[in-house]
C-alpha cells in the first residue's frame, strides 16, 4: 500500500502549495492593491490615527485635533472659532468626509503625501509618532475678525472678501451666517444631528458666500465700466465731460434708464458719475463700447472664469450676444451680471495696484511636520485689466465717492480711501430687498496699497430704505481695512 | 527505516532490536520552542495593545508549559517511540491559537457585539480537556489495532453524530448551518469533528476487510477498472450520506471533508486510480446537482466569485431573502492589509470581520498580524503534521494502521485546504474550524484525540521489534536465510 500513500503525501503537499500560492498572490501581488481599496475600512482608521496637520492663521493654530471617545477613528478635528473660520478651512469630518481647505490640502495635513515621504521614512527610522504637515495661510486674524464681527452684528447674510493688492494674499474671507465644523467633526450620533441640521438650515450656514455665490453686483460694476471706458479711449481723464444726455433712452428700446433720484448725470464727468453712481452715465458707456469690448474688459478683471485659491470660486459673470440695451443694463451690474465677493474684491486691487491684477491665494505655504517648507506660493500676475496711467485716474474718482460721495462711511483719518458703493436691485420686479455692496482699498502715505475690501450683504429683514452700500456695507470694509493697517504698523 | 544493531559483534541474531531512537529528548526540546513562542506572542499582543506585559504571562506560560509537560510525559510513558513532531507542532498551533482568541477578546469592536463572550479561558479550558483526552487515548488505547473490532459500531456511532444536529430540540442553527447540537449547560458541540474520527476508524476497518474484492475483482472499461456493482455499494452510501449533510445540514466542508477522506482511503486500500477518478466525478455530480437547487450554495459560490458585490449586497437592504455577508471580502483586506511581514501581533484591524473573526475566520488575523510570513509559517507547519502523519501510515506495518494513519491525516489535510482557501478566497467559503487555532471546544478536543490516535500508530510503528529470548545456543544454531 506504500505507493499510493507516496502519492497521497504528494497530494497533501500540492494542496498546501496551493495554498502558499493562494496567500502569494494575496498577500504579495494583490497586497496594495486590497490594502489601498477605499472601502477597506482600515484606510480609514489609518488616516485618523494620528493627529492631523494644523491650518495656520498669523503664526497660530485655528484648528486641532482631539481624541475621539467611541468609534475606531482615534482623533477628530477640532476648531478655534470655528464659525470665525470655516469659509477659509471648510471641515473635515469622519463621516462627512471634508471641504475647502481641509480636503484641497488633505494630502499634507493627514502626512500621505508624496512630497511627505523622506520626512515620515526619516520618522519612521527614528521612531517619531507619525504627523501631517501644516498649511499656513495668508489670512490676517484681525482682519478676518473685523469681517465677521462686522456681518454678525448686520445680523443679515453676508460675505467679505479682502485681498492684498500687491501680491493676491487673501486677508479676509468672512461669510454669515456661518457653522462650527467642530461640530461635526467626528462620527457619534450628535455629530451626525448637527451636520443633518446645518443642512436643513433655511439660512444655509455651510455656504461659503465669499466664494460661491454670485450677486448681482449693482453700481459697484460701474468701476469696471469707468476702466473699459479709459482703456478703450473712449474718455481721456477723469473731468473730460462725458457725452451723456438726461434723460436717456437704451438703443433699441423706448426705454428710459433711470437714476436714483434727482442727481446731475447730464454730460456729467466720469469723476462726478462716480461719485453720485450715475446709471445713465455708465449704461451709455457700456452701449457705446458695446458687448465685446465689455466683455473684453470683464474678462481681464477676472469674469467668466473660475478661481483656484487653491479652494475653487464660482465664476462670476458677464454674458456674451448681448444687444446694446442688455449690454447697457449690465454695464450698470444689472442683467444678467452677477460677482462673486472675491471677483469685486479684485476689481477693487486691481485698481488699487495700478492697473496689475494678481492672482488670489490664501495658502502662503505647506510645511511639514518639522516646519520644514514643502512648498510655497509665490504670487502671480493674473493680468492688467488698466494701464498704470488709467489707473491711477479711476483711484482719484474712486477716492472722491469717498471724500465726497456715497462712500464716506469708509473714510479712514490720515489714510486714503477709494471706494464704490452699490446697491443692487434683485427680485421680480425689484420686489425683493437689494444687496448691499461697497468695495474699497486703503493707500498709505508711502503710496502703497496694503488692503482692497469687497463687502457684500443680503438683509431680507432690513428696512428697504436703510439698505445702501455706503450705509450697510461701507462701515465693516473701513474696519476690515483698519484692522489690517493697525497689523502692519 | 534504518535498521541497527545493538551490537557490532552479533551479527548473528535474525532479530535484533532494530527500530528507530526514541527521539523522546527531540520532542522535549522542540516542546520548549513550542511553548517558548506563544508565550513570547502573548507578551507581543500585551505590549502592542495596553503597552504592557499582559499581567497574566506568567500563568499563561506557566499553564500552557504544563500542559505540554503532561503530554510530552504521557508520551514518554505510554508511547515512547513515537514521532518527535507531531505534539510539539500541536502545541505551538494551540499556544498560537490561543494568544490570537485573547488578541481579539480585547477588541472594541467584537466586545460591542451581541452575545460577547471572552472566548480565551473557554478556549483554555478546552485546551486542557484536550490534552487530557490525548493523554487518555495514549493510556487506554494500547494498541490502535483495537479499534478494528469495532468497525461497525464506529459506522453507527458516526452516523449518529452526524445526525443528531438535525433532531428537533437537539440541533441548532447557527448562521445558516446546521451542525451544532446544543447540550444544556455545556454549550454547543459540534458532532462533525468528532464523526471525522470515528469514520476513518470505519472506513479503515471496512476497507481492510473489503480491499481485496475492491482492487481486484472489477471490469476493464476504456482503460479504467470499473468496480462491480455490489462493490460500489458502500462507496455509493457514503457518497448519499455526504449529499444528505449538504443538504439538511448546508454544510458543504463537512461534505466534502468526509467524502474525500474516503475516496482517499480507498485509493490507498485499493491502489486503483479508478477509484479517484470515480470518486472526483461523483463529488462533482453531488456538488452541481445539489447546486442546483440550494440557495445557501449558490449565495456561497457567488460571494466566492465576486466577494465585492456581495460586500456591497451587504451593505444595502436586499429583496432577495438572503442573507448577505461581507465576511469574505472583510476577510481578503485584512490578508491584503497584512501584506508581506504584517502589521504585528494585536496591530491589525482583523476584528472588523465582526462575527466568526476568532472562528471560521481566524487564519485572517494571522494573515494581517502575522503577514505572508507568518501565513506560510503556520501553513508549513500543518503541511508538516500532515506529512508525518502520512509518514506514519508508510511506518505502520498493519494495513488497519496505514489506512487509519492516512485517513485522519489525508482529513486533516483536507479540513485545513478547505478553510484556509476558503477564506483566501481560493475556494468558497464552508463553515470549518482551522485545527487548533480557531475556537472552538468540539475543534480542539476532536483534534488532540486525533493527534493522539497518529502518535498511538507512529509508537507501534516505531517500536523495535521484540529482542529474541536469549538462546544459549546462539552460536550454534544453523542460520538458513532464503536468499
Amino acid at each position: 500500500m506504500n505507493k499510493p500513500l507516496r502519492r497521497i503525501a504528494i497530494f497533501c503537499g500540492l494542496l498546501v502549495l496551493a495554498l502558499l500560492i493562494r496567500d502569494n498572490y494575496l498577500q504579495y501581488v494583490k497586497a496594495d492593491q486590497l490594502a489601498s481599496q477605499k472601502d477597506n475600512r482600515r484606510v480609514a482608521i489609518q488616516r485618523y490615527a494620528h493627529p492631523r496637520g494644523d491650518i495656520i492663521v498669523d503664526g497660530n493654530p485655528i484648528t486641532g485635533s482631539a481624541v475621539s471617545k467611541s468609534g475606531d477613528f482615534k482623533y477628530k478635528r477640532t476648531y478655534k472659532d470655528g464659525p470665525l473660520w470655516a469659509p477659509v478651512t471648510g471641515y473635515s469630518s469622519q463621516a462627512f468626509d471634508g471641504s475647502q481647505l481641509e480636503k484641497i490640502d488633505d494630502g499634507i495635513l493627514t502626512g500621505t503625501d508624496d512630497r511627505l515621504f523622506f520626512r515620515n521614512t526619516l520618522d519612521m527610522i527614528t521612531g517619531k509618532p507619525k504627523q501631517g504637515g501644516n498649511v499656513v495661510t495668508t489670512l490676517n486674524a484681525a482682519a478676518q475678525k473685523a469681517a465677521y464681527d462686522g456681518l454678525a452684528k448686520q445680523g443679515g447674510k453676508g460675505a467679505v472678501v479682502a485681498l492684498e493688492p500687491s501680491t493676491g494674499k487673501i486677508l479676509a474671507m468672512a461669510s454669515y451666517p456661518s457653522y462650527d465644523p467642530s461640530s461635526f467633526s467626528g462620527y457619534s450620533d450628535s455629530d451626525a444631528k448637527a451636520w443633518n441640521s446645518l443642512r436643513d438650515d433655511k439660512a444655509d450656514p455651510m455656504q461659503n458666500r465669499a466664494l460661491r455665490e454670485t450677486y448681482p453686483p449693482g453700481s459697484t460694476f460701474k468701476v469696471v465700466t469707468a476702466a473699459a471706458a479709459l482703456e478703450n479711449g473712449l474718455y481721456k481723464s477723469a473731468d473730460e465731460k462725458t457725452n451723456s444726455p438726461l434723460p436717456w433712452t437704451m438703443p433699441g428700446t423706448t426705454t428710459q434708464l433711470k437714476n436714483e433720484g434727482n442727481i446731475p448725470c447730464e454730460n456729467a464727468t466720469l469723476r462726478t458719475a462716480l461719485q453720485y453712481s450715475c446709471n445713465t452715465v455708465f449704461g451709455k458707456i457700456g452701449a457705446d463700447l458695446g458687448n465685446d469690448k465689455m466683455l473684453a474688459e470683464a474678462k481681464k478683471f477676472g469674469f467668466d472664469s473660475e478661481q483656484f485659491t487653491p479652494v475653487r470660486s464660482n465664476a462670476s459673470v458677464f454674458s456674451d450676444n448681448m444687444n446694446q440695451s442688455q449690454t447697457a443694463l449690465s454695464s450698470i451690474g444689472q442683467y444678467n451680471t452677477a460677482a462673486t465677493p472675491l471677483q469685486m474684491a479684485m476689481v477693487a486691487s486691481a485698481v488699487a495696484n495700478d492697473g496689475k491684477l494678481m492672482k488670489p491665494y490664501m495658502v502662503d505655504k505647506l510645511q511639514s511636520s518639522n516646519l520644514d517648507t514643502v512648498e510655497q506660493t509665490e504670487p502671480q500676475e493674473m493680468s492688467r485689466p488698466l494701464s498704470s496711467e488709467n489707473a491711477q485716474i479711476l483711484q482719484s474718482m474712486m477716492q472722491t465717492v469717498v471724500e465726497k460721495g456715497t462712500g464716506t462711511n469708509a473714510k479712514i483719518d490720515g489714510v486714503t480711501v477709494g471706494g464704490k458703493t452699490g446697491t443692487a436691485q434683485h427680485g421680480v420686479a425689484n420686489s425683493a430687498n437689494p444687496y448691499a455692496w461697497f468695495l474699497s482699498y486703503a493707500k498709505l502715505s508711502d503710496g502703497s496699497s496694503p488692503v482692497a475690501v469687497a463687502v457684500v450683504i443680503e438683509d431680507e429683514s432690513a428696512n428697504r430704505d436703510d439698505i445702501s452700500g455706503g450705509g450697510l456695507a461701507a462701515p465693516i470694509a473701513k474696519n476690515v481695512m483698519q484692522a489690517v493697517i493697525q497689523s502692519k504698523k | 527505516m534504518s535498521s541497527t544493531t545493538n551490537s557490532p559483534t552479533h551479527h548473528t541474531s535474525t532479530i535484533g532490536a532494530i527500530g528507530a531512537p526514541s527521539r523522546r529528548n527531540t520532542e522535549l526540546a522542540l516542546l520548549v520552542f513550542a511553548v517558548a513562542i506563544p508565550v513570547f506572542a502573548y507578551a507581543n499582543v500585551g505590549l502592542a495593545i495596553n503597552n504592557q506585559v499582559p499581567a497574566g504571562l506568567l500563568a499563561y506560560g506557566l499553564g500552557l508549559g504544563l500542559l505540554a509537560g503532561v503530554a510530552h510525559l504521557a508520551v514518554r510513558k505510554f508511547a515512547p517511540y513515537a514521532d518527535p513532531l507531531l505534539l510539539p507542532l500541536a502545541t505551538l498551533l494551540n499556544g498560537l491559537g490561543l494568544v490570537v482568541i485573547w488578541r481579539l477578546d480585547q477588541s472594541k469592536l467584537l466586545q460591542s457585539l451581541k452575545g460577547f463572550s471572552p472566548a480565551a479561558p473557554r478556549q483554555l479550558l478546552y485546551t486542557a480537556l484536550g490534552i487530557a483526552l490525548f493523554a487518555v487515548v495514549l493510556i487506554f488505547l494500547k494498541d490502535h489495532r483495537v479499534l478494528q473490532r469495532y468497525t461497525y459500531i464506529s459506522m453507527a456511532g458516526a452516523l449518529v453524530l452526524l445526525l443528531l444536529p438535525l433532531v428537533p430540540g437537539l440541533g441548532a442553527d447557527i448562521y445558516g448551518a446546521k451542525i451544532w447540537i446544543r447540550i444544556p449547560g455545556l454549550g454547543s458541540l459540534q458532532p462533525g469533528e468528532f464523526a471525522k474520527i470515528i469514520l476513518a476508524v470505519f472506513f479503515a476497518g471496512y476497507l481492510m476487510v473489503k480491499r481485496d474484492a475492491l482492487a481486484l475483482a472489477s471490469r476493464r472499461f476504456m482503460g479504467l477498472y470499473l468496480p462491480r456493482g455490489r462493490d460500489l455499494g458502500p462507496i455509493l452510501v457514503v457518497w448519499a450520506m455526504s449529499i444528505l449533510i449538504l443538504v439538511f445540514e448546508t454544510d458543504l466542508g463537512t461534505s466534502l471533508l468526509f467524502f474525500g477522506m474516503f475516496v482517499v482511503m480507498l485509493y490507498v486500500a485499493t491502489e486503483r486510480t479508478s477509484w479517484i477518478v470515480f470518486g472526483l466525478l461523483m463529488s462533482a455530480v453531488g456538488a452541481v446537482g445539489v447546486a442546483s437547487f440550494e440557495s445557501h450554495i449558490q449565495t456561497r459560490v457567488q460571494a466566492w466569485l465576486n466577494p465585492m458585490r456581495e460586500y456591497e449586497l451587504s451593505r444595502q437592504v436586499t429583496h432577495d431573502g438572503i442573507l448577505h455577508s461581507d465576511q469574505l471580502q472583510q476577510s481578503l483586506w485584512a490578508f491584503g492589509s497584512g501584506g508581506t511581514l504584517g502589521t504585528g501581533l494585536g496591530q491589525g484591524h482583523s476584528d472588523l470581520i465582526r462575527f466568526a473573526a476568532n472562528s471560521d475566520f481566524i487564519f485572517a488575523t494571522f494573515g494581517e498580524e502575522l503577514g505572508l510570513a507568518g501565513i506560510m509559517a503556520i501553513l508549513l507547519i500543518y503541511g508538516l503534521i500532515v506529512e508525518r502523519g502520512v509518514r506514519t501510515a508508510l511506518a505502520a506495518r498493519d494495513p488497519f494502521g496505514k489506512l487509519l494513519a492516512v485517513g485522519l491525516s489525508g482529513a486533516f489535510a483536507l479540513q485545513v485546504f478547505v478553510v484556509a482557501g476558503g477564506v483566501m478566497g481560493l475556494i468558497p467559503l464552508t463553515g470549518m474550524t482551522m485545527p487548533f487555532l480557531a475556537s472552538g471546544g468540539s475543534s480542539v478536543l476532536a483534534n488532540w484525540a486525533l493527534i493522539g490516535i497518529l502518535i498511538r500508530i507512529s509508537d507501534t510503528a516505531r517500536r523495535p521489534a521484540p529482542a529474541p529470548a536469549t538462546n544459549p545456543d546462539a552460536e550454534m544454531t544453523q542460520v538458513v536465510r532464503p536468499s
